[in-house]
């Protein structure tokens, strides 16, 4: 579904910040891949490259097969604020891609009211962004991106900026849908718990240059919920990328 | 719920005797001014009857609103409404195509970054020149008709209006944008349904400064080029010595770019009411 073969990314020109050095890195069909790293390790330009956001410098990046030149509605992205249209209510945020793309109503209108159910959100339909918290707000940013029906779902610490138990809530949410609709899911988090949770394979990322040091496959039984978060298999999981991510921190 | 509602009521009158009590705050300089005017004359003149008191322009104001003529053409008498809604159509017309023809060239400049390369130094160039400076140009292609008006309105509008609406486009969150091209909008559906009403404060902030010098406009260009409005009589007033005429007047361009102003911002409030609105659990 996604592959990248010696991607780097460069700022500013010869001479500028690599963000992203020579990148190996593969997503399936269907699979769901955390990135996980800490700020400034280019898990964020490297997902903004297969949404089309940026083009890269060198290497090849192929997504479905194609190279990619711009953003479009087969990878619907999910971003870190939310990013609404203020001026929308909640199901015009949600109907606007299938409005822009020229759908006719009767094909996406039961799709979006089957899709705001599904994220809880049915009784806010005529709400602004500014009249919901952060938590329902970024339920809106998944719907509208699920609404498309994306062949990937591009997430880019989604719920980061939300409380913990906020936190825990959407990432129930989250894996409630996915193990429901199973989209391919590229998720970028530094969030360790978040990545074993929700993830079929965690790639480990360090920064200058942006690498992929390691890939852990998580095989923990599905479906999965936030109780996992406390078994042994799950710590497992957690101390063995904690040395990952120390080992990546700390060469010497 | 209960306590909410118990409290509505009052919350209601509050902000009721809130609106009062400001309007009432506002009053009272202008009222006082009136009076020091009204004291510092006597028998209605002041400094040997260079200027009237009050209490004559309201009189003078009065005749030339409602009053009747009998005799000759004095034009003074009954003609208040007509000059007033010469200048008001000449300040919606050039308005309107200050807004027509600024906001799109502010949305493009503030969009590529080519066209700001190529048309904003020329604006640049231009906008210092005085609304008045182009008067000679304007009687010249023009002569003197409405028309001549309305071109200095439109000019005098254009620049805060295309600067407003250029930085608001080019402050637009980056992020709305790459949404919409995520989901399948073109550059057309970007523009429209994202680049515009997120500039769209900027862009009430420029009408509202570009509403301001429309309507120095039109008294300017009356004053000179045109013959009527507001503007005309005022000098017209002047140079028959009806300085009651020319105070009535200056009130009546000030009350028009008031309520013109206030009219804007009911607009404005109405068009943007989505970033006043309080969350919900706030």
């Amino acid at each position: 579904m996604i592959s990248f073969s010696k991607v780097s990314k460069v700022y500013g020109g010869a001479g500028g910040v690599r963000a992203l050095d020579q990148v190996d890195f593969t997503v399936a069909d269907g699979e769901f891949v955390a990135l996980l790293g800490p700020s400034g390790c280019g898990k964020s330009t490297l997902l903004n490259l297969v949404a089309g956001f940026e083009k890269l410098t060198e290497g090849e990046m192929l997504f479905d097969g194609q190279t990619v030149s711009r953003p479009g509605p087969d990878r619907g992205v999910v971003f870190q604020e939310a990013s609404l249209l203020p001026w929308l209510t909640v199901w015009d945020n949600v109907v606007f891609g299938p409005k822009v793309q020229g759908l006719l109503r009767n094909e996406y209108e039961p799709r979006a009211h089957e899709i705001l159910k599904i994220v809880g959100l049915e009784a806010f339909q005529k709400a602004l962004p500014v009249q919901l918290s952060g938590g329902m707000r970024q339920r809106v940013g998944i719907a509208r991106a699920l609404v498309m029906q994306p062949k990937a779902l591009l997430m880019d610490e989604p719920f980061g900026a939300l409380d913990a138990q906020t936190r825990l809530s959407m990432q129930q949410l989250l894996l409630e849908v996915w193990q429901r609709l199973k989209t391919t899911v590229l998720f970028v988090t530094h969030d360790i718990d978040e990545a074993i949770l929700l993830a079929d394979r965690v790639c480990v990322m360090t920064a200058r240059p942006g690498r992929i040091t390691k890939e852990i496959p998580i095989d923990l039984r599905r479906p999965r919920s936030i109780d996992d978060l406390t078994n042994s298999e799950f710590t497992h999981f957690k101390a063995r990328i904690m040395t990952e991510m120390r080992g990546a921190h700390d060469p010497h | 719920m209960p306590k909410a509602e118990s409290k509505a009521g009052p919350l209601v009158s509050v902000h009721l005797m809130e609106r009062m009590r400001k309007a009432a705050l506002a009053l009272v300089l202008p009222v006082a001014l009136v009076w020091l005017w009204q004291l510092s004359g006597t028998n209605g003149a002041i400094a040997g009857g260079a200027l009237p008191t009050p209490d004559r322009v309201w009189a003078a104001w009065k005749t030339w609103a409602f009053g009747t003529s009998t005799f000759g053409l004095n034009p003074y008498i009954g003609t208040w409404t007509q000059s007033l809604w010469f200048s008001a159509g000449r300040v919606v017309y050039g308005f309107a195509i200050a807004i027509a023809v600024g906001v799109p060239i502010g949305m493009i400049i503030g969009w590529s970054k080519l066209a700001s390369a190529m048309v904003d130094p020329t604006i640049q160039w231009l906008r210092p020149v005085p609304i008045t400076a182009w008067l000679p140009i304007s009687i010249a292609i023009f002569g003197i008709r409405d028309f001549g008006a309305v071109f200095l309105i439109t000019i005098g509008a254009f620049y805060p209006i295309v600067i407003n609406t250029t930085q608001g486009t080019r402050d637009v969150d980056k992020n709305w944008i790459r949404a919409a091209l995520m989901m399948g909008a073109g550059q057309r559906d970007v523009l429209i349904r994202v680049v515009l009403p997120a500039a769209l404060p900027s862009i009430f902030t420029g009408l509202r400064i570009g509403l301001g010098i429309a309507w120095t406009a039109v008294i300017v260009s009356e004053m000179v080029a045109v013959k009527s409005g507001l503007g005309y009589v005022l000098w017209d007033a002047y140079y028959v010595g009806r300085m009651d005429i020319v105070i009535a007047d200056m009130v009546s361009i000030g009350l028009m770019g008031f309520m013109s102003d206030f009219l804007i911002v009911s607009i404005e409030v109405w068009a943007l009411r989505w970033r006043r609105l309080q969350s919900f659990d706030a």
